[in-house]
């Protein structure tokens, strides 16, 4: 366990996460592919506080980062209820107007 | 009073005492029940045990195009979460792990509940279990915040996680006299997240059996089984938390973390019986309407007291 | 040693449960595979001595997917175990923008000459951690808890099928109790 091998089984699930978050076509699959990149964060920023530098105030970051998921989660959920409940669909490929 | 750590060896005979307590609950229980049907009370005493016996010879049964894997997670999840839970509840002077964390650590483990439960409902690929799963869900949103916070105030008292340090810092006045608000409300929680008494809405008879509808056999034993042990660990961690574990006169330590977990327990399994079962769908309201701001007011007079005491 | 074979299979835990979330067929094992994930790389952290942040995690993946699973079997509306279907687009790009994404990261972890360890881990980081959040942090941690309780309230709002005066009538003194009012819906 050295700081090269806990980064690459980060990126290995970042990786994954980025696959579902591009191809799923369920506005909650995409949010599960975001959340798993946030998830492969948390392992790299905990392996960078531990090996690098483990000094008592790094420990904020992943704070930080554990607020951001719980953040998208939520919004992530009212957009998906709102989606549902104007337009009976919850598929990416039909709100891509929302992007205009 | 310190806590010291023992080795691993002991984690099966932790795991026998809790299900132990359990099954003494259990007993005591039936034979309440028995002497509400007019029975002797001694006739209700080895229920537990004929019900286990009774299952261990059942047949299993199961559903067209049930979630095995998922369905067996959540019945044995529950009784797994109730001993992880124990892991970190001292027994007077010893415990199995003494985390840093303890209290976030039970905490994280009363949440698996919430996962457990609905898995065993989801997983027979039945209407009535997955109803009753989604029932504890929503008992779960409502009861999980004051339970949060009731946790809150011991930590914040002892200035600690730690459920040694929580022990130590009992000594001479128990928690409870001062956070009697907390101490109930986290009682109560115990008894939603075992699914139990007046929270047993997930698995009530009207709804056939709920989360229970489709198990029998060893699988239902272990639901069964699990509910128990969690009451018991939910009580064991409050006669920590709350009723200064370990500390008192004359008995040993460990006794009396026994004894005031038994009495815990055994209050629980008293009340049952003069409470009505909750709807699910009501409980949000007084939930937080009333419970959370009182746990919150109990917290803020814990923190007073904390920052005068310096 | 122990803490190599522990952190290995964590390791590979977490990240065929992260693939199992995009090949499974059902949504209720696609979702508690996600869990399955969290909790891995929440354990993980305890190994980085780190156990507030790493039982935080496990704590609040689980509650959330949990209620996840809710919103998944909500939303899809029919059961892709009963009907295998492929609910995926841009299967073929988004691998390579996947694949290329983990040979960068990769390269970069295996390449970039990392610094050596800066300082030793202090006594008790759980106390350190507060420390930090309550200490000169005190701003961050009150704008952060801030924005939480904005988007809890926002995502209620959103999520809100009808406001308090519809449900309790125009003086706020409805009699209906909450639940009993759903032949009214509408």
């Amino acid at each position: 366990m050295t700081l090269q091998t806990v980064l690459l089984v980060a990126a290995a699930l970042f990786a994954v996460g980025l696959y579902g978050a591009i191809s799923q076509q369920v506005v909650v699959m995409v949010m599960m592919g975001l959340e798993l990149m946030l998830n492969a964060v948390i392992l790299a920023a905990g392996a960078f506080w531990w090996f690098l530098s483990p000094t008592p105030d790094g420990q904020v970051l992943l704070l930080v980062v554990i607020t951001a998921m719980t953040v998208e989660m939520a919004m992530g959920f009212a957009v998906a209820t709102l989606l549902h409940r104007s337009r009976q669909s919850d598929m990416t490929d039909m709100a891509t107007d929302l992007s205009r | 009073m310190s806590v010291v750590e023992v080795a691993v060896g002991w984690v099966p005979l932790a795991a026998v005492l809790l299900l132990a307590v359990a099954a003494a609950a259990a007993a005591l229980d039936g034979a309440l029940a028995a002497r509400a049907a007019g029975r002797p009370w001694t006739a209700g005493l080895p229920v537990p045990w004929l019900e286990t016996a009774r299952l261990l010879r059942q047949r299993r049964r199961s559903t067209v195009a049930a979630d095995r894997p998922l369905a067996a997670t959540g019945r044995i999840g529950l009784l797994i979460a109730a001993l992880l839970m124990v892991v970190v509840v001292p027994l007077g002077p010893w415990t199995l792990a003494d985390l840093s964390v303890g209290i976030v650590w039970f905490n994280a483990m009363d949440v698996l509940v919430w996962a457990f439960v609905w898995l065993a409902g989801w997983g027979p690929n039945s209407v009535h279990a997955l109803v009753g799963g989604y029932r504890f869900l929503a008992q779960a949103l409502s009861y999980e915040l004051p339970l949060m916070f009731a946790l809150t105030a011991p930590a914040v008292a002892a200035g600690s996680l730690r459920l040694g340090d929580v022990v130590a810092e009992q000594q001479g006045l128990w928690f409870v006299v001062w956070m009697p608000v907390a101490f109930a409300v986290f009682c109560a929680g115990v008894a939603a997240f075992s699914v139990w008494g007046p929270f047993a809405a997930a698995a009530g008879p009207e709804l056939a059996g709920g989360v229970l509808a489709e198990s029998s056999g060893m699988d239902r034993w272990l639901v069964l089984a699990g509910r128990w042990a969690l009451l018991a660990a939910g009580s064991a961690f409050a006669a920590t938390a709350f009723l200064g574990g370990g500390h008192g006169p004359l008995l040993p330590a460990w006794l009396w973390t026994l004894v005031k977990t038994a009495a815990v327990l055994a209050l629980l399994v008293l009340l049952r019986r003069r409470l009505p079962t909750v709807r699910p769908e009501r409980l949000v309201t007084p939930a937080w309407l009333v419970v959370l701001p009182l746990v919150l007011l109990q917290l803020l007079v814990v923190s007073v007291v904390v920052v005068g005491r310096g | 040693m122990l803490d190599d074979v522990v952190f290995w299979v964590l390791a590979a835990v977490a990240v065929a449960a992260g693939i199992a979330v995009f090949r499974v067929d059902s949504m209720a094992r696609a979702t508690y595979a996600l869990a399955v994930s969290f909790v891995a790389v929440g354990l993980a952290l305890l190994l980085f001595d780190l156990p507030y942040l790493g039982v935080v995690v496990v704590l609040m993946m689980v509650m959330e997917m949990a209620i996840m699973a809710i919103y998944m079997i909500m939303f899809m509306g029919m059961n892709p175990a009963l009907m295998p279907m492929s609910m995926v687009h841009g299967k073929r790009a988004a691998l390579a923008v996947s694949s290329l994404t983990f040979g960068l990261l990769a390269a970069g972890a295996l390449f970039v000459p990392w610094p050596s360890r800066r300082a030793a881990p202090a006594g008790d980081l759980v106390t350190s951690l507060g420390q930090a959040v309550m200490g000169s942090k005190m701003l961050v941690m009150m704008t952060v808890s801030a924005v939480l309780f904005a988007t809890i309230v926002a995502a209620l709002v959103l999520a809100l099928p009808r406001g308090r005066y519809d449900r309790l009538g125009e003086d706020l003194q409805g009699d209906d109790l909450p639940g009993d009012d759903q032949e009214h819906r509408r």
